[in-house]
């Protein structure tokens, strides 16, 4: 037991702990702040949802439009502006709120540049023109859904039977977000957490004064990478519990695999942590380099949206990066009930990473 | 005890030593005095073996750090110019990290927090600690293995002159148990002055004189500045203020 208390990697540990949990940044960035951002984006993309249009009406006055708006619009006025509600309720898609309203050609670009409305209408010779960006979802689907409005006002109103909804487990937004969120905290929290933590320690001169006692250099690193991977796991579980909580979402596929890809991700990102940080000693080069390496895969991987929206000719590569790798793999597990051999490929190809670049990282580490 | 021969170390183009030698005796206090830029610090951690010399031998009780670095790393203690340990460690878990790379328990830990009078810290987070108290943590780290050899980098610089005081006390009491042989750099005439037997000046990588306080003066030089200012033809203080700024 003494031996244990006086052992220097134990002991190592032990501060590597208390530095960590005495930063409240890290328990909020880390604990607090995946779990918000997943209740966030769960209730957003899970409540029946409510779309709202802004139309800006250029030269309608006294046409078609016009009259269907005193028909089934309300009047009502916006920052000093005539406007005409027309609210229209369907069970299936949800309801949809469209404010009309008035405005010249000159000011109806202008809010249209600024975000604030989806499309210009105008009436030339009762045809009635639609004037947006083509390359813009929002503004296409404000088009089609008020175009088909406007042919026939009254048909949308009840539910259509045509649209079978699918609220299976899996295939909701949550579903996919989840072991996203995983993925990518496991990462910054790594490659923060490591890399950081090395680079300060290297230019606050205290790596030199480490090893200019008899430390082995190999405890001063297991300590660090010990206690960030036990904090991811607390971190997981802590975001695995709530998502199942509140979102009932949880793991179908095998639990064995998903905890085998969870080791292979954090040995991955351990190396390239290691690598990042294995030469400098300015912190902010150190963070430029660090968010070099996580702000593109942070966009690409399919965090947040799916990947599949890129061009056809980027996918492969997007999938060969080790955050794509790990989010679809968790995914996979999640979603499809994957089990071990659905992973062996990214799980293998993650452990090999996470070697490769552990390897090269001490064989550059500069320890003073 | 030790020997430095004939050393050289230079970055890219500047020779920061350029041919030092000199050899410090058991129990000897010595003080390698010189203005910043001298190459004290190029010097002293090629002493402690965190940087190899160009060319030129040191040995350390006969041994090279080359042969023998496990051995020497215990028997040395030492603080480096800058080091600032970290933030949101206390006291007491920074020294129990250190004690531990040398087998060593709470006993020590809290015999060197005596020694060095931080009994009052010892639950602080090194963040809260006054530039003195800082030094004091960073002699503790270097008492720890109760060293035969100490290496201290300006141990001084930028402490008012109450806690310079502290800390010279600190050393005096080590110096009249007389087990521990130290060297020390500065650029404090003072400090060299009182604490030790033997001053070496250096400037821009090579010794000017060495010697007891007596050798080095004599009828044209009263005191240290004096002499410096007649060996090198610049004031030591000047340079110093400058830092303390
Ligand atoms: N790592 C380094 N790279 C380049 N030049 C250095 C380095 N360390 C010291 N020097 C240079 O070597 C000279 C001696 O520096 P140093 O040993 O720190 O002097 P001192 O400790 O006496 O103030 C200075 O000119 C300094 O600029
Ligand atoms: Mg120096």
């Amino acid at each position: 037991m003494k031996s244990l208390k006086n052992n220097q990697l134990y002991r190592l540990i032990l501060c590597r702990f208390a530095e960590t949990v005495r930063e409240p940044e890290v328990l909020f960035w880390g604990i607090i702040f995946p779990v918000l951002i997943s209740i966030g984006l769960g209730l957003a993309f899970t409540q029946n949802n409510e779309s709202k249009f802004n139309i800006l009406c250029v030269g309608t006055q006294g046409t078609e439009l016009d009259s269907l708006l005193t028909i089934y619009g309300e009047k009502s006025e916006k920052k000093g502006k005539e406007t005409f509600i027309w609210k229209v309720e369907d069970a299936t898609l949800g309801n949809t709120t469209y404010h009309f309203i008035h405005s010249d050609w000159d000011n109806a670009i202008i809010s249209l540049k600024r975000g604030e409305s989806d499309i210009i209408v105008t009436d030339s010779l009762s045809k009635i023109g639609y004037h947006f960006d083509p390359n813009n979802a929002q503004a296409q689907l404000a088009y089609m859904k008020l175009s088909a409005l406007v042919q026939s006002p009254t048909r949308i109103h009840s539910a259509q039977p045509q649209i079978s909804p699918l609220t299976l487990k899996g295939v909701r937004y949550i579903d996919f977000f989840i072991p996203g969120l995983i993925a990518f905290g496991l990462m910054s929290s790594l490659l923060w957490g490591i890399s950081y933590t090395i680079i300060e320690c290297r230019s606050q001169r205290l790596l030199r004064r480490l090893i200019a006692s008899p430390m082995r250099k190999s405890n001063y690193l297991i300590a660090i990478m010990f206690v960030r991977i036990v904090m991811n796991v607390a971190e997981a579980l802590i975001l695995l519990f709530f998502a199942w909580l509140l979102f009932d979402v949880y793991i179908q596929g095998s639990i064995g695999a998903f905890a085998l890809l969870f080791v292979a991700g954090n040995v991955a990102f351990t190396g390239v942590a290691v690598l990042l940080s294995c030469r400098t000693s300015k912190t902010e080069s150190g963070t430029g380099l660090i968010n070099l390496v996580q702000m593109p895969m942070m966009l690409l991987s399919g965090i947040f949206f799916s990947y599949h929206n890129f061009p056809e000719w980027s996918i492969g590569a997007i999938k060969l990066l080790p955050l794509t790798a790990l989010a679809d793999g968790f995914r996979a597990i999640f979603n499809e009930g994957a089990g071990w051999l659905q992973v062996a490929t990214p799980t293998a190809a993650l452990f090999v990473l996470g070697a490769v670049c552990f390897v090269a990282g001490m064989r550059w580490f500069k320890w003073q | 005890m030790i020997e430095v021969k004939n050393v050289y170390k230079s970055f890219k183009d500047v020779h920061a030593v350029r041919g030092i030698s000199f050899s410090v005796r058991q129990g000897e206090f010595v003080a390698l005095l010189g203005p910043n830029g001298a190459g004290k610090t190029t010097l002293v951690e090629m002493m402690e073996g965190l940087r190899k010399p160009d060319s030129g031998d040191i040995f350390i009780q006969g041994k090279s750090w080359k042969k023998s670095e496990k051995e020497l790393r215990q028997i040395i203690g030492l603080s480096l110019q800058e080091t600032r340990f970290p933030e949101k460690l206390k006291v007491r878990e920074v020294l129990r990290l250190f004690a531990s790379f040398f087998k060593l328990g709470t006993e020590r830990v809290d015999e060197v927090i005596a020694l060095v009078g931080l009994e009052n810290k010892r639950q602080s987070l090194t963040k809260n600690l006054s530039g003195g108290q800082r030094q004091r943590l960073a002699l503790a780290t270097a008492l720890l293995n109760r060293p035969q050899i100490l290496f201290l980098d300006e141990p001084t610089t930028g402490l008012d002159p109450h806690s310079r005081f502290d800390l010279w006390n600190i050393l005096q009491e080590l110096k009249s148990k007389g087990d521990t042989t130290l060297l020390l750099t500065t650029h404090y005439m003072e400090e060299a002055q009182s604490l030790c037997d033997h001053i070496i000046i250096i400037d821009e990588g090579v010794i000017i004189k060495g010697g007891s306080l007596n050798e080095l003066l004599d009828d044209q030089s009263h005191n240290l500045d004096e002499l410096f200012i007649r060996l090198t033809g610049k004031t030591l203080t000047d340079n110093s203020n400058q830092v303390l700024k």
